[in-house]
């Protein structure tokens, strides 16, 4: 068991399948020598090489659509967008047809295939560095969406989005990259796509979040306990599609009491999703109405700083939000 | 790199040419026509059952067919790739899929094997041909014929993928970005430009300040060559070296092939809205199937006896094709549910 960040975890994980299996390339931008903005591929080109680790031209829609076309062709690419913001390009190669692929030809073809996206802001990062993406991948047929938020989840989610046979956006919420410290294994293990994940038991309230919100969300579980004796069980989704609605509804039938925390903006985003699920097939367990915890609808994100605080949820703002709740 | 033109590469034209291109032969060409007659037959049948309610919706390869015929007999279906888009009709059949096959495409019949009748006709992927055709979006075939290359340049395997395009995707950033990822990595691909000079409605004029598309070719270091698609020799020995570039391993090549679009551009268009009166007059002149009909008589090719035998076999076996695809019945409702994900054991219905 090795203590590492989460882009260590990205990092090591990605070099141990590279090694493994020769059908697996990168592709994306500065991704060679400069090993990546984020350093998610640094001194991988010194040990791959420039046919398995391919800096591309800056050209996002050919990224995901020259990936598509090698997965389709027996290859397992992984392809990075450099940044969430910068995904807008490449949507039809993925949503409008890697998506399709094995619908649309019935089983005749598949898309092996992973699109790793930084996303998510508190990084100072603007209107352009900070946004959220998931929603457009969540809603979308024939995707997997996974958005881990500890190492230990990013390693065992990354070899499996890497060896599913289908295509896995993977999203890793930049803030966590360095932030983030914890114990994983150095064996070679998976976790599942589509299970979420319980990260904290509790019996008063349940949050149900993912990404950089479930660290905001712990630490407004620990204040709330400490100052008010109220016990949060918070959900880490980890899986966006498909959303594991079983383990939402066995924690809201425990605790009685829903919230949603998440960084999007909420208008049809996960959060509705998983507030129309609990509708559906939970009404019956709720003491209190579904409560969200969501940034105002205004672009994420301002790039000054007291406005960018204030956009995002802050471990305070979660906090007073869970007294709320568990006083109804 | 050279910008060849008309009158380079085709130097060797049915009119001087007793001696044809490596690779062609006599018997090669007479089997092209037979296959540009069955393509044609199929065609005037779609069209028709279209008209008659009962195909949604039809793209026609009229006038395409010499140019696609080349393009197959220029390749090697047993190990070559084919991304396809909506026209490849001629294609399709000269690379060994069968009349009743792409009448249940039209017809969306049970058992259609492209896409299950999930998607337009020509779309999906084959299970004796490697060609597949996920969308109607035009151009995203390009990016994923250069990954399909790269996959194979990648492995060491002996295979060209030929990209099919037409003027009105390269207009798309797609086709930009293609090629200029192709030419930076020399991949193994061909890039084959149908240019029927009309985008949907949109001509040629409106769609680019230039004349040629292959003159773009130097924009990406890579051979770029322009032919007339109705000289079945001419557009073979452009294509072919092309493919022989790409099997060496000098990577790609954009090939444009001059032809008309003898039809509008589906069944639900009316080209006399924006085609001018005389424009449809001269377009009907550049029929590929006379002019190749022409071409091999004069050279004691092909004769009364055999043209209408192939005409012949053509119409009965687009009349059985006809027969076996209406008989069959809708793909069942469940159907729709499976296979979305691998692990899907199938979606729910809702409600």
């Amino acid at each position: 068991m090795a203590e590492m960040t989460l882009i260590e975890a990205v990092r090591e994980t990605l070099r141990e399948e590279m090694r493994r299996d020769s059908d697996i390339f990168m592709m994306g931008e500065d991704i060679g020598p400069r090993g990546g903005v984020f350093l998610a591929s640094e001194g991988f080109v010194e040990e791959f090489g420039e046919d398995r680790i391919i800096n591309t031209p800056l050209a996002e829609s050919s990224i995901i659509g020259i990936a598509l076309g090698a997965a389709v062709n027996g290859m397992r690419p992984v392809a990075e967008i450099q940044f969430a913001d910068f995904v807008w390009p490449a949507i039809n190669q993925l949503v409008g047809e890697a998506a399709r692929v094995r619908y649309g030809t019935d089983g005749g073809k598949t898309a092996p295939m992973t699109v790793r996206i930084p996303y998510g802001g508190g990084v100072r990062g603007g209107l352009y560095h900070s946004q959220s993406v998931e929603v457009i991948f969540a809603h979308t047929p024939g995707l997997q969406v996974v958005a881990p938020a500890t190492p230990y989840d990013a390693r065992g989610l990354l070899r499996s989005a890497i060896r599913s046979n289908d295509p896995t956006v993977f999203l890793e919420h930049k803030k966590t990259y360095r932030l983030v410290r914890g114990d994983a294994p150095d064996e070679e293990y998976t976790e599942p796509i589509g299970k979420a994940d319980v990260k904290r038991a509790g019996t008063d309230v349940s949050i149900i979040t993912y990404g950089l919100m479930l660290h905001h969300s712990l630490q407004a579980a620990e204040s709330v306990a400490q100052s008010d004796g109220i016990e949060t069980e918070i959900v880490d989704l980890r899986t966006l599609r498909p959303l594991d609605a079983e383990t939402i509804l066995e924690s809201v039938s425990r605790t009685g009491r829903a919230m949603i925390v998440q960084e999007d903006t909420g208008a049809v985003s996960v959060s509705s999703e998983v507030s129309a699920i609990i509708a559906q097939d939970g009404f019956f367990d709720l003491d209190a109405p579904v409560m969200r915890v969501t940034p105002p609808e205004i672009p994420p994100m301002p790039f000054s700083p007291l406005q960018e605080a204030e956009f995002v949820p802050s471990p305070e703002r979660i906090a007073d939000a869970i007294r709320r709740l568990a006083e109804v | 790199m050279e910008i060849n033109v008309n009158e380079s590469t085709r130097r060797i034209t049915a009119e001087s040419g007793l001696s044809w291109p490596a690779g062609l032969s006599r018997d090669r060409l007479l089997e092209a026509y037979r296959t540009m007659c069955l393509s044609r037959a199929l065609d005037v049948r779609i069209w028709t059952l279209n008209r008659q309610g009962k195909a949604a919706i039809a793209a026609s390869a009229q006038g395409h067919e010499a140019a696609q015929v080349a393009t197959v007999m220029a390749t090697d279906p047993t190990r070559d790739r084919y991304l396809i888009y909506y026209r490849q009709l001629t294609a399709m059949l000269a690379l060994g899929t069968t009349p009743t096959e792409m009448l249940m495409q039209f017809l969306a019949r049970d058992g259609e094997m492209l896409s299950a009748a999930r998607q337009f006709p020509l779309h999906g992927s084959h299970p004796r041909v490697d060609l597949f055709s996920f969308s109607n979006v035009v151009g995203t075939q390009l990016p994923q014929s250069v990954g399909v290359a790269l996959a194979d340049k990648m492995k060491g395997r002996d295979a060209v993928t030929i990209s099919f395009f037409g003027d009105g995707a390269a207009s798309q950033g797609d086709c930009h970005e293609a090629m200029n990822f192709a030419g930076i990595h020399n991949v193994p691909v061909v890039f084959l430009c149908e240019n029927n000079r009309y985008a949907i409605s949109v001509p040629l004029s409106q769609q680019m300040p230039v004349e040629s598309i292959a003159s773009r070719a130097s924009a990406y270091g890579i051979p770029g060559v322009e032919v007339d698609g109705t000289d079945i020799v001419a557009s073979y020995e452009a294509i072919k070296e092309a493919v022989d570039r790409a099997r060496s391993g000098d990577g790609a090549s954009l090939v444009e092939l001059r032809v008309e679009r003898l039809l509008p551009h589906t069944t639900d268009d009316d080209h006399t809205r924006y085609r001018s009166a005389e424009d449809i007059e001269k377009m009907l002149e550049l029929d590929p199937l006379p002019i190749t009909e022409a071409m091999l008589r004069r050279h004691g090719i092909l004769d009364d006896a055999t043209d209408a035998e192939f005409k012949e076999a053509a119409r009965r076996a687009v009349d059985d094709a006809t027969d076996a695809a209406e008989a069959m019945p809708f793909p069942p409702v469940q159907d729709m549910y499976r296979g979305v994900l691998e692990s899907d054991s199938g979606v729910k219905s809702n409600g």
